[in-house]
């Protein structure tokens, strides 16, 4: 159960800064943890997440192991128009999780 | 350079031994169990090449002292306009005692309004946290922070 | 290892062994989160950046989804949980009439779902486990502590009483020692709470994972090199039980983040 929380306010002005909150549940195994056994944990954490409002990438990270489990990302986009935003999260092993929220935007 | 980690031992042993004939020797890099500054320095070239690093505009905000080095909230903010002639193109962020020097690449753009991003990092132990950020004239900038990482006082079994 | 030792043996000797520390004073309680820094605290109050609201909203998915043999889900009998459920989290462990003994919350929703929706059981700290009570928990958000007012658990909760007083592991230490006689102390750079139960299931930093007030107590327990209750069993419940009444009063804080 893949689930992501994220926050972008409903309304703007065109022309505003306004935040969006993203978190995404996802153990972000770093691959250097071992078993009680000694076998070691293989990586497995999110490598890529980006952000698209009507189809165009606004923002975009590249995470490493050292970003922490359930990563958290907030950042900022200039409100232009009304639309979508889509979010999408890419991994190890395949992992891929999207989410979208859309905007109203006042002139 | 080329990417040796896809070669078998017995091939390796065989390219050790043919290279010091022609007189190249091979470096063969085992991973290390933590990062040394040559990595955090080699990390931070493979980024600007041999341009120049300039100290300032780049603030890095992470509690002076961590509670806990397994979630770390992290702020990196750059003094930029954003404007689509003056604004900060991606903000690089390294440390120097982790396993890796890499912590996290955020692109950015005219479009973001703000150089700023917050997320949740992972400290292995008290180090010096850097942020590099390139502008879109090609420069870069840099900001870093000294941390203070506390563990938790006793350890646990997984469940 | 030794020196950690030597240090809790140290700390022992302060105290100067009052046998039966006495409880704290309803005035004098403080949730676990005074003790944090300002940002923990920051990500426990945000509700977007909680990572605790993770498990929360999988509970409510699991809250409305169809289950078991009759295909029923929590809400076909328990409609909206920000009614039905508000404040039981507040009162939990609950005594169970015809088992004779109270059960905690996690073994409701088992016997929930073994009674009513012939369901298999959630296992202990198992994700769908952690998401419903974090779920359940969080209608009582805000809501005071009741636990332990039933008559029928004085008996329980006199156990429960015993065992948080009972030296125990290789550190021979009891509950009492640190969290009534040293809390607000330090213990290596982190420092002693109370060990109040309020948060409960929450985001443990170093478990970078929800967790329940069982797996906190079981670490606890061989923190101090003790054999650990085992999770659901009769000490445990008692334990937890006699927690939460020793925390009567205070807020519910569900989804709690901690250190």
């Amino acid at each position: 159960m893949a689930s992501a929380l994220v926050n972008v306010p409903p309304k703007a002005k065109k022309g505003a800064v306004i935040e969006i909150r993203t978190l995404m549940s996802h153990i972000m195994e770093p691959g250097y943890r071992r078993t009680a056994a000694g076998d070691l944990v293989p990586r497995d954490i999110i490598t890529s997440f980006s952000c698209r409002f009507n189809g165009e990438e606004i923002f975009r990270a590249d995470l490493f192991p050292a970003i922490a489990a359930n990563p958290f990302l907030s950042f900022f986009t200039v409100a232009t128009e009304s639309g979508k935003f889509e979010f999408e999260w890419i991994g190890d092993n395949g992992f891929v999780a999207n989410a979208s929220a859309t905007i109203t935007v006042e002139a | 350079m080329f990417d040796t980690s896809h070669l078998s031992r017995r091939q390796m042993l065989q390219f050790a031994g043919g290279a010091a004939v022609y007189g190249a020797l091979p470096i063969i890099t085992a991973r290390p169990a933590e990062a040394t500054p040559a990595m955090l320095a080699s990390a931070i070239r493979d980024l600007v090449g041999e341009a120049t690093v300039k100290v300032g505009k780049v603030k890095l905000e992470i509690p002076p002292l961590v509670e806990n080095g397994n979630t770390v909230p992290m702020t990196v903010s750059v003094d930029s306009p954003m404007t689509a002639d003056d604004h900060v193109k991606s903000v690089h962020v390294f440390n120097e005692k982790n396993p890796q020097p890499n912590i996290g690449n955020f692109h950015l753009g005219p479009r973001a309004g703000r150089a700023k991003v917050t997320t949740r990092i992972r400290l292995a132990d008290s180090q010096k946290v850097t942020a590099i950020a390139q502008l879109s004239d090609g420069s870069f900038w840099s900001g870093s922070v000294d941390v203070i990482v506390t563990l938790a006082a006793c350890t646990e079994e997984v469940p | 290892m030794m020196r950690l030792r030597r240090l809790l043996l140290g700390v022992v000797v302060l105290t100067a062994v009052p046998a039966l520390a006495a409880e704290i004073p309803p005035a004098e309680r403080r949730s676990g989160y005074t003790f944090m820094t300002w940002d923990t605290k920051a990500m426990q109050d945000d509700d977007t950046a909680n990572p605790g609201m993770l498990a929360v909203m999988d509970g409510e998915a699991l809250w409305n989804a169809k289950a078991g043999e009759t295909n029923k889900s929590c809400a076909d009998c328990h409609g909206d949980a920000s009614v039905s459920m508000r404040g039981v989290a507040a009162h939990y462990p609950a005594f169970d009439k015809p088992l004779g003994h109270p059960v905690d919350i996690e073994q409701r929703i088992n016997l929930c779902r073994k009674d009513h929706q012939k369901a298999s059981p959630f296992a202990n700290e198992s994700r769908e486990l952690l998401a419903l009570t974090a779920f359940i928990g969080k209608q009582s958000r805000g809501q005071p502590i009741t636990s332990g007012d039933d008559e029928a658990l004085a008996p329980f909760v006199a156990r429960g009483h015993e065992l948080f007083m009972q030296r125990q592991g290789q550190l021979n230490l009891a509950c009492t020692n640190c969290h009534d006689g040293n809390w607000d102390k330090h213990l290596a750079g982190a420092p002693i709470t109370q060990g109040q139960p309020n948060g409960y299931p929450e985001y443990r930093l170093e478990w970078q994972a929800m967790g329940s007030l069982q797996r906190r107590i079981r670490s606890c327990m061989t923190g101090v090199r003790a054999q650990a209750f085992d999770f659901g069993s009769p000490d445990m419940v008692a334990l937890e039980l006699y927690l939460m009444s020793r925390a009567h009063g205070m807020a519910i804080e569900t989804p709690a983040v901690r250190p």
